[in-house]
């Protein structure tokens, strides 16, 4: 027995993974919720109306969104062209880490100037921290899971250290946290009084970008063509190794961009605690999404609904919080269940 | 060879019925194979040879239909009652262990698990006598590593032998044999079927049908469309029987040679693995002529297509395109520098199968300023090229935005041509242009190579087909283990003596040289 894609999906099929997959996991986190001792149409319920049953939640949901807009992002470019960026975790830090210490006073500049340069120095640290993991595979074959892996930790001890020491906050009573940052580092809100910032508006920005770098621009036609069959771009004359490079400086710019935006837009300082492993929940993001980059803003804020639904729900109804990452590892679970059965065959020999 | 008594049928073949889905790869097929006798079975790619042979050997289930060995119903689905039943098969790719002995190899997978040690003696015993009954000279004691690739069939079919076989089933045998090794598999098969074996011969080159068998079962989608007993039939009416329409080979006029366009002086290679790399190959590639390289795979022509194509770079000698060293030579360069480069492997190399037909039209320009502008794509102009290629070069495809992979071979590489042929290319490499092609877009190619070197294009044509080389190839070179032989005109060269220079022989300082 053996498995091979079907010769051409019909949109049904192509659509069809990601609502089995919303299914079936609805019904296996009811039947949880129901051994934890709850009623499951109530959290179900309260999960909603938690993520989305008022104004308040459903900023909160949108808040929650952006990095892992901006993670799930990162990975998505850079498994589309098989580089597997595992990293998104650190080059997030990297970027939080760049706007903490040119946005807390060093430079004093308007607004208006210093955010975009923040935005974009972030970014570049951000490439710059998956750039080593990608020189490592086209020059000498380190294969970039392991290395990106093994970076976030690195890159975390590194920031521990940065709060401890040079970063320290002088004000800070001790605590590991950095200064505040100056009023005109802060991204603005949306809306005037609700916590929704800019950073979301920023993030639907990049999606539509990458969007059409992916289908429109010859960078993504490089990046693309790399991913689905190397030997062959290769021949034909692209540029395999650069377009490697190029992608991880696109993808640790984007992970950046989420550091950038969580301590510029929400916390305005930076602790260890900035990112719940965004950088993680970026690779579940990216591929609920397919890697396509609007669908990464969909399973975003899908992603995050669970997890502000199940925080409320948890204070409710008291059936652990626990829930919603089972429910995501569920659903990740059975998207690719449902891609298997949907978009292959099996073949008895 | 017609026997006068009636002989004993040892398979019959009775309404075999297969499909796969919509595709009906064999409609109601019986023959049947008499003691002692050759069938060949003809047919081009696609037309259920090997469907057939894989549901004989038990690999496929028959939808309909029965097989009969020696008169008893073979149960379907079963590989080993074919092989206990007598049926040996030897596959076009060899499945042979490289680190053992022939013996070893031939051994292998005859012996219980429970037997502690093999008793070497007596089966050495029997691999001996078996080929010297049958001509198959191997040595059974050398590792399987180091024989030719001729040798390691005669291992293939001593193993078939081993296991008792009466009926062998040769898949396309003489694909990777030179003439020599081909004529002497032939007289072995002579051996073998006086011996009271019988033989399916699966191939598609007609000179051997010809040559080797007793009758000709021709298939055509899936159908039998005729039987021919040998005597009665001959090479022209088996073609036809066999694309369903008289074909005509391409009508080779004399090639007017001009100027050098690229040429190679005392070039050497790193070894790419297994392959040998070039070693001091000197060549020029005129306008206006074909040239031929042929020779055995595997003798150091990945390195020249590679070199040629841009993907490396000559270790030592001296590598000039058009009068001049390129700068920097990569695909790029070959392509700017006017290279079209039909690849040996179009699914891997040549295309992405993931890809829609005009992503891989444009995959070598993608960003020439026809189809981007400061580096956005134009993707209506990209397809409107595809439209014409399409239109041009009769791409049988549902349009411009169908994934290749599930375009047929023969328009796959019709693509190809129209993508590395659009630009009127002075250069052009086709690495087994035709390899699994049906005869139709064989003949296609091959009226496209010639009409580009009529035009004054300088056309390298590398394949391990002799007769396709010979046929077109005005100029000759064989390869053989990186070394190339001194070119040789069209019409003065035999095969027997290309096969000399394909078998290593003849070279400078060559170690078997006679």
């Amino acid at each position: 027995m053996r498995l091979e894609p079907l010769a051409n999906p019909t949109l049904l099929r192509r659509t069809a993974p990601p609502v089995l997959a919303l299914v079936m996991t609805v019904v296996i986190a009811s039947t949880l919720a129901m051994v934890a001792g709850g009623d499951p149409m109530a959290v179900l319920g309260l999960i909603l109306q938690g993520a989305a049953g008022s104004k308040f939640a459903l900023l909160e949901t949108l808040n929650r969104a952006t990095p892992l807009i901006f993670t799930g992002l990162a990975v998505a470019v850079a498994f589309r062209a098989k580089l597997w960026n595992i990293g998104a975790e650190a080059q997030l830090y990297a970027g939080a880490v760049i706007t903490v210490v040119l946005g807390t006073g060093a430079l004093q500049w308007p607004a208006f100037a210093l955010i975009p340069t923040l935005a974009v120095l972030s970014m570049l640290a951000g490439a710059l921290v998956l750039l080593i993991p990608a020189l490592l595979k086209t020059r000498l074959g380190v294969d970039e899971v392991v290395t990106t892996l093994l970076f976030n930790f690195i890159f975390l001890l590194f920031v521990s250290m940065l709060l401890e020491g040079p970063l320290k906050d002088p004000m800070g009573m001790g605590w590991p946290k950095s200064a505040r940052l100056i009023p005109e580092a802060r991204l603005p809100r949306i809306i005037d009084g609700l916590r929704l910032h800019w950073g979301f508006g920023l993030a639907l920005i990049s999606a539509l970008i990458v969007w059409l770098i992916q289908a429109r621009s010859t960078l993504g036609y490089e990046m693309r063509a790399v991913g689905l069959n190397a030997e062959a771009a290769r021949f034909a004359g692209i540029p395999v190794t650069r377009v490697i490079l190029k992608t991880a400086l696109l993808s640790g710019g984007l992970a950046a961009l989420a550091g950038f935006s969580e301590v510029s837009g929400l916390k305005g300082s930076l602790t260890l605690d900035l990112s719940p492993d965004f950088g993680y929940t970026g690779i579940i993001v990216a591929m609920l999404a397919l890697l396509h980059p609007m669908g990464v803003v969909v399973a975003a804020i899908f992603v995050a609904g669970i997890f502000v639904g199940a925080d409320s729900m948890s204070r409710a109804i008291g059936v652990p919080s626990y829930l919603a990452d089972i429910m995501l590892a569920t659903a990740l679970l059975l998207m690719v269940l449902a891609i298997l059965f949907t978009r292959f065959r099996v073949k008895r020999d | 060879m017609q026997g006068a008594e009636p002989a004993q049928t040892v398979l019959r073949l009775d309404k075999i019925t297969k499909r796969f889905g919509a595709l009906t790869a064999n409609d109601a097929v019986s023959f049947d194979l008499k003691k002692g006798e050759v069938i060949a079975l003809l047919g081009e790619n696609g037309a259920g040879k090997t469907t057939l042979m894989n549901i004989l050997f038990g690999q496929y289930t028959a939808d309909a239909g029965q097989v009969e060995l020696f008169g008893q119903p073979l149960p379907p689905g079963n590989p080993r009652a074919a092989l206990d039943g007598g049926v040996g098969m030897v596959h076009q790719h060899f499945t042979l262990a490289d680190n053992m002995t022939v013996w070893e190899n031939i051994v292998l997978g005859t012996q219980g698990l429970w037997q502690g040690r093999l008793d070497r003696a007596t089966a050495r015993a029997r691999i001996t006598d078996l080929s010297e009954r049958f001509h198959l000279a191997v040595d059974v004691d050398a590792k399987v590593g180091r024989l030719t690739v001729g040798e390691r069939q005669r291992v293939e079919i001593l193993k078939a032998l081993y296991r008792e076989a009466r009926i062998l089933i040769l898949d396309e045998p003489t694909a990777v044999l030179t003439p020599q090794e081909a004529d002497d598999l032939f007289a072995t098969l002579r051996q073998a079927v006086a011996a009271g074996l019988s033989v399916i011969f699966i191939s598609h080159k007609l000179h051997e049908v010809m040559a080797i068998s007793h009758r000709v079962v021709i298939l055509r989608h899936g159908r039998l469309v005729a039987e021919r007993l040998i005597g009665d039939t001959n090479p022209q009416e088996l073609a036809a029987l066999m694309v369903g329409a008289e074909v005509s080979a391409p009508d080779v006029a004399l090639a007017t040679p001009g100027k050098v366009l690229m040429a190679l002086d005392n070039v050497s290679s790193p070894d790419q693995g297994a392959a040998p790399g070039l070693d001091g190959v000197t060549l020029a590639l005129r306008a206006g002529q074909i040239t031929g390289l042929a020779g055995v795979s595997g003798n150091g022509q990945a390195a020249l297509s590679d070199l040629i194509g841009g993907l490396i770079t000559p270790a030592a000698g001296e590598f000039t395109l058009h009068d001049a060293a390129p700068p920097a030579w990569s695909p790029r360069a070959a392509v700017a520098g006017g290279v079209a480069r039909i690849p040996e492997d179009r699914h891997k190399t040549g295309t992405i199968a993931d890809f829609d037909l005009t992503e891989n039209a444009i995959l070598e320009q993608y960003n020439s300023p026809a189809f981007a502008r400061r580096g956005w794509m134009n993707w209506p102009a990209a397809r409107r090229f595809t439209q014409g290629i399409i239109e041009r070069y009769d791409v049988r495809c549902p349009g411009p935005s169908t994934r290749i992979r599930l375009l047929s071979g023969g328009n796959m590489q019709k693509l190809i041509l129209g993508r590395v042929l659009e630009g009127a290319p002075d250069i052009i490499l086709a690495n087994q242009p035709v390899r699994g092609l049906d005869i139709g877009a064989v003949n296609y190619v091959h009226s496209q190579l010639l009409a580009a070197r009529d035009r004054g294009a300088a056309v390298l044509l590398i394949s391990e087909d002799l007769d396709e080389v010979m046929r077109l190839s005005d100029v000759i070179h064989v390869i053989s283990e990186g070394r190339l032989s001194p070119g040789f005109d069209r019409g003065t060269m035999q095969p027997a003596e290309l096969g000399q220079w394909m078998a290593g022989h003849g070279f400078e300082g060559a170690e078997h040289a006679s």
